[in-house]
């Protein structure tokens, strides 16, 4: 199984020109805000296969990483698979 | 003091890019190759897998092919990998402010603020954890008191490994290597020292050093203070760059080149990359170069004066097909072409006028060439060609000036057309 899914993710750019994801538009139309961003750092994903600024969330009570790749937003679903 | 320098070497750097990217393809053999139907197909790079059935870089894509039947290929990316590369000089920023850039995947760095070797090798571990860590690659780390010793180290181990090489290990871990293995000396060098006798590093350590400069001249010398640990060359400034010597383009065209009006087309294209990017960096030049490479890979290079220092396409041309009539026999198809402006002189320096007065006709054609310069930078290079360039579509629409890949400073030695000083 493929742990990289790409998403469409609605972005609140503040008066610095930093990013903060806000709400995360899954493929089935479903969308899930965002209710926290515990960290934000540059890293890599070995099992999704990418890297870019990471951003930590906290989604309806699980923790999921999603990273910022060179524009595209892409959910890291390694940690459901485990 | 102690000087604390680090070679930091990202292994297989475009490989594994393409490893990270395609976790499906990671465990098997893969190459990064250049594009077959454009006869770009050498590999560029390769992962370990790869090696392991003998694949080696710059070797033809059908030659691996053979060696290795399961050979997944990927084209380059070059956009991805400049991204990772200055992601990663942004890490080595962190610990230093002096980066000297050696390509795209290697760096030295000078640490000596922290003291000791020891603590070297603490900061080199930790550089390596923050590159796995951000990027997802691995690097090999070498450090030793002198750049050309780091370098050394970061080839012992791979891959993402650091190795120290103390002044007290010099006899033991870096003498008995073989010659060839120092930074700087080439097959026809090793050739020279094993004429003499002179196989590892050690025995060019303990020659005696009027015998070297003899036979290799004041680059003798040097060698024998690098074989004895003694290079004391500084690591450059972050972002400092050479003063730039020369502009050059070459390409290798999508057929080979059979006839005079082919060869013109292609010279065109390049003198006019060659002319924008010297108009660019605000130089005239006041000798031209010309390369060919013919299909059996026969290198031949001629060089003329210009009549006055000039950044203009037009005569550039005109130097470069002069030369390529009175040089080339036509005895093969061309492969390749190549144009280099040498000698470069500021273009506010004054210059020489001519006694005919040409010099109103060239002011038109550099306000001429200046004006096609703006519009392709607002429309695009291909918003405005030259006809002949049209009479042949698949040479035509070279563009050289913005295919040429500007590596952020420093020699790459996977590229042999793009040179330090060939900015």
């Amino acid at each position: 199984m493929t742990c990289k899914q790409y998403v469409a993710v609605d972005v609140f750019v503040d008066l610095e020109g930093g990013l903060r994801p806000t709400v995360i538009h899954w493929e089935d139309g479903r969308r899930f805000s965002i209710d926290r961003v515990y960290d934000v750092r540059q890293a890599a994903s070995l099992k999704a296969g990418g890297c870019g600024m990471r951003y930590t969330c906290r989604v309806r009570n699980r923790v999921v990483d999603l990273f910022c790749e060179d524009g595209r937003w892409f959910l890291d679903l390694s940690r459901r698979a485990q | 003091m102690t000087r604390v320098i680090l070679h930091a070497d990202l292994n297989n750097f475009y490989a594994s890019v393409e490893c990270l990217r395609h976790p499906e393809l990671r465990d098997g053999p893969l190459a990064v190759c250049g594009d077959p139907e454009q006869r770009h197909g050498i590999v560029l790079a390769k992962n370990y897998p790869a090696k392991a059935y003998g694949v080696s870089t710059g070797e033809a894509v059908w030659q691996a092919k053979q060696k290795c039947p399961g050979l997944r290929l990927v084209k380059p990316d070059m956009p991805t990998y400049l991204r990772f590369a200055q992601g990663v000089r942004q890490i080595y920023r962190r610990y230093t402010d002096w980066i000297e850039p050696f390509g795209l995947d290697e760096a030295w760095l000078d640490l000596s603020d922290c003291g000791s070797l020891e603590a070297g090798r603490d900061l080199a571990d930790r550089i390596r954890r923050d590159i796995a860590f951000e990027w997802g690659i691995t690097a090999s780390v070498g450090v030793a008191d002198n750049k050309v010793f780091a370098k050394l180290g970061s080839d012992m181990k791979k891959p993402d490994a650091t190795t120290v090489l103390f002044p007290s290990q010099y006899r033991q871990k870096v003498w008995r290597l073989p010659v060839g293995e120092l930074l700087y000396i080439g097959p026809a060098t090793t050739r020279k020292l094993y004429n003499l006798g002179l196989y590892t590093i050690g025995d060019l350590a303990q020659a005696d050093a009027a015998l070297l400069s003899g036979l290799l001249g004041k680059w003798g010398l040097t060698l024998h203070r690098y074989a004895n640990g003694l290079d004391a060359s500084p690591v450059a400034r972050d972002g400092a760059r050479d003063p730039v010597q020369s502009i050059g383009n070459s390409t290798t065209t999508p057929r080979d080149l059979t006839t005079c009006q082919e060869v013109r087309i292609t010279l065109q294209a390049l003198c006019e990359s060659v002319a924008a990017r010297l108009r660019e960096g605000g130089f005239r030049a006041r000798t031209l170069q010309l390369g060919v490479r013919d299909k059996q890979l026969f290198w031949l290079t001629r060089q003329c004066k210009l009549e006055s220092p000039s950044c203009l396409a037009e005569e550039l041309f005109e130097a470069a097909y002069g030369l390529f009539v009175k040089h080339y026999r036509w005895e093969q198809p061309i492969r390749s072409l190549g144009v280099r402006a040498d000698d470069l002189l500021s273009r506010e320096s004054a210059v020489q006028l001519d006694l005919f007065c040409r010099q109103a006709k060239r002011l038109r054609q550099e306000a001429l060439e200046t004006t096609v310069d703006g519009l392709r930078k607002r429309f695009g290079y291909y918003a405005l060609q030259r006809a002949s360039q049209l009479s042949d579509p698949s040479l035509g629409r070279l563009n050289p000036k913005d295919d040429h890949v500007a590596y952020p400073g420093g020699y790459s030695p996977m590229s042999a057309e793009v040179k330090r000083r060939d900015l």
